[in-house]
């Protein structure tokens, strides 16, 4: 925090008073796929992370009846489900190697005591450990639960509650289920936060609901405006979240998208928030950059405004990756908030979207529903992407100086990868060699960890020459006071009266 | 000039002036008085205490640690930071002398460079050895760095009150009203600047408009 005040105000002062009039420089060379920012928020090229594997579509997956602006992705061992909402069905398909997909099953319909056995506009779908199906139906306003062949178990109605306005429909949109086999769920025109059910299908509250952002002159405003004046302004209402996912530790990744570019750019919304069981938001911020994707809004190739998360998805090594709709792009990020990799882009060539709504990863491979293109994209890491999150899992593992070593070769692929610098810098400390660590640190401006590698460098600098300190000190004392005692003595020599004859 | 360069008593008095900077800054008000109205100043001296002062900015942005100041180096223009100090210092002491010597204020432009240079005296003094201490820290001591850093552009904004107080013989309250009244004196200046440089480019761009003009149609 001290950190960003500091650079805050030396970019203040540069900008105040270097007019340095150079504006940005018209750059005609063309950006690589992958990116990343540097510390000044720069962007800069990499190599790719990910590579596209294939593109998958209907005919692909040899499926009958094409895809039809499918919604929802699914993730379970090596089987994959994609919600077909246009269809009213749900499709299965197993991953029988790297880069071959086959149809297990098309689920449109169950068994049970219920009315109506169909879907209608399934949206998402999530499976408990026990193999359990929650669907949520979200044309039919509930969210289904069913065994593992497809028998009704029972339903989660529209959550009894009085501040709920009884007239607006229920539309489940988004479902996870945690370990205690709670459903969460977002859904459509209910902005109190996500509805959380217990495992028996009692509605037991709304958690984690956002921040209500607004400014006091708006508020001022309103107090003066009429009634239909006010009711022409924007309320103050949360956003709504947009997607949810629940990682391994049951902590759940919840995003909204459609945030106001002041709020993001006050920091008074955001854009992805990582909730603990209480709601409350617990995602760590510590890079240079805040966790809203791209850094620069402005209008380039007829997309402009920030990032649009509409799915995130996180590895078990805790780095999350964001599914950008805006401008189709994909934004990793690690345990501390920094920026791992972004890559992406609109478009028809592979490796671009056209509308992407869901991202979900087998192991470290990633998929991307595109709901127009109604095409599923398999990403698998390079050497790079592969390389880096060895050296990340190492370093959790505490084994610091394989962890370098994987870092170094990051560093040999991309010499403006900054988490690379850290990482060799965090591993040294690891391995007390403090003055190679700090030079590590200081080529990418860490100033936290210079600071720790600084501080023990320094300690064992002065026990070190302790000897040679003391000495020095005691010096600077004794011989200014032994001239003036020597001065003394000569003047009192001078001035005695034995020697005046 | 040679011969005066050559001369024992001209280093001296120079020394000897530079040294009264360090008197000023801890007895502000004696100080000032005494530096003109005594003559213990010299422009000699009060031209060394402003290159310090550049220097000790410019080697700022090199030497402090990354801890404190990052330089985005790709943008930096050395001249142009430069002036960022001498600009504001120019603008200061000519709209400084311009107001005062409108309402009894005793000092020449002369001086009021004089003084205010002398009261820059505390940033070198202090930004030097804050630049080499800025290494030996880390960022949990960070606050010792920016508390003296501080403090040494409050003093010698301090001790350019004082000075300017001394130099025209203004009571306290007149010489606060005057102080205040100078930024104002500078936004002038500078609007003046800018309305000046804008006419011109525009009456210069008329001019080539019309010759380009005629070229055309001869």
């Amino acid at each position: 925090m001290k950190n960003k005040m500091v650079k805050r105000i030396s970019a203040l002062v540069l900008s105040a008073f270097v007019l340095a009039g150079s504006p940005m420089a018209v750059c005609a060379m063309e950006r690589s796929y992958t990116y990343n920012y540097d510390w000044w928020g720069d962007v800069q090229d990499s190599p790719d992370a990910y590579t596209v594997c294939g593109v998958y579509t209907s005919s692909d997956f040899g499926l009958d009846v094409n895809l039809k602006s499918p919604e929802g992705l699914y993730v379970s061992g090596n089987l994959v489900y994609i919600c077909d909402t246009g269809n009213n069905r749900i499709v299965e398909l197993e991953r029988v190697s790297t880069e071959k997909f086959e149809v297990k099953r098309i689920i449109d319909s169950f068994k049970g005591d219920v009315e109506n056995k169909t879907f209608s506009g399934p949206t998402d779908i999530a499976i408990s450990e026990a193999g359990e199906f929650f669907i949520a139906d979200k044309g039919n306003g509930r969210i289904l639960k069913l065994d593992k062949d497809l028998n009704y178990i029972m339903q989660f109605d529209k959550p009894v509650d009085s501040t709920l306005d009884p007239a607006i429909g229920f539309l489940p949109n988004k479902i996870v289920i945690d370990t205690a086999g709670r459903v969460y769920c977002i859904a459509t025109g209910i902005n109190k936060g996500l509805i959380k059910y217990e495992n028996d299908g009692v509605f037991s509250g709304f958690v984690g609901a956002t921040k209500v952002a607004y400014d006091w002159m708006d508020y001022i405003w309103k107090k003066f405006a009429t009634q239909e004046q006010r009711a022409q302004m924007e309320s103050f209402v949360p956003t709504e979240y947009d997607n949810i996912y629940v990682d391994h530790e049951g902590f759940i990744y919840a995003c909204a998208g459609s945030v106001e570019e002041d709020d993001l750019d006050n920091g008074t919304v955001d854009a992805i928030r990582k909730l603990n069981l209480m709601g409350n938001d617990i995602l760590v911020r510590n890079g240079e950059w805040p966790v809203y994707g791209d850094l620069y809004w402005g209008e380039g190739g007829g997309y402009e405004g920030p990032s649009y998360f509409s799915d995130v998805t996180a590895f078990d090594n805790d780095i999350y990756v964001c599914l950008d709709r805006n401008r189709g792009r994909l934004f990793g990020y690690d345990d501390q908030g920094k920026m791992v990799f972004g890559f992406g882009g609109n478009g028809n060539l592979d490796g671009y979207f056209r509308k992407p709504i869901a991202i979900e990863h087998m192991g470290y491979d990633l998929m991307v529903l595109d709901s127009l293109d109604c095409s599923l994209t398999l990403f698998l890491p390079t050497e790079f992407g592969s390389l880096i999150y060895q050296a990340i899992d190492q370093f959790d593992d505490g084994d610091y100086d394989a962890s370098g070593e994987s870092w170094q070769k990051v560093m040999d692929l991309n010499g403006n990868y900054d988490l690379a610098y850290i990482g060799i810098g965090r591993s040294l400390l690891r391995q007390e060699k403090y003055r190679e660590a700090m030079d590590y640190f200081e080529l990418k401006y860490d100033a936290e960890n210079y600071s720790k590698a600084y501080k023990q460098y320094r300690k064992e600098w002065v026990e070190e020459h302790i000897v040679a300190i003391v000495i020095i000190i005691l010096a600077l004392f004794l011989i200014p006071l032994s001239i003036g005692k020597v001065k003394e003595i000569k003047h009192e020599i001078d001035i005695a009266d034995i020697f005046r004859t | 000039m040679i011969a005066l360069l050559k001369k024992k008593e001209t280093y001296q008095h120079y020394i000897a002036t530079l040294k009264f900077a360090l008197y000023c800054i801890t007895h502000p008000l004696d100080g000032f008085w005494d530096l003109t109205h005594e003559k213990r100043g010299s422009y000699a001296a009060a031209n060394t205490i402003l290159i310090l002062t550049l220097l000790a900015r410019v080697m700022k942005l090199r030497f402090t640690s990354f801890i404190f100041l990052n330089v985005y180096w790709e943008d930096l223009n050395i001249f142009l930071y430069i002036a960022s100090v001498l600009f504001p210092l120019l603008l200061f002491v000519v709209g400084n002398w311009a107001l005062t010597t409108l309402f009894d204020g005793k000092g020449r432009l002369g001086q009021v460079y004089m003084a205010t240079c002398y009261a820059l005296t505390p940033y070198p003094l202090m930004q030097f050895p804050l630049m080499i201490f800025s290494n030996f820290v880390t960022v949990d001591e960070a606050e010792f760095y920016s508390v003296l850093s501080a403090i040494s552009l409050i003093w010698a904004a301090l001790l350019i009150i004082a000075a300017m107080g001394q130099i025209h013989e203004f009571s306290m309250s007149k010489n606060l009203l005057f102080m205040v009244a100078s930024l104002f004196a500078m936004l002038v200046i500078v609007f003046i600047l800018l309305l000046f440089f804008s006419m011109i480019s525009q009456g210069v761009a008329y001019f080539i408009s019309l010759a380009r003009e005629m070229l055309f149609r001869l």
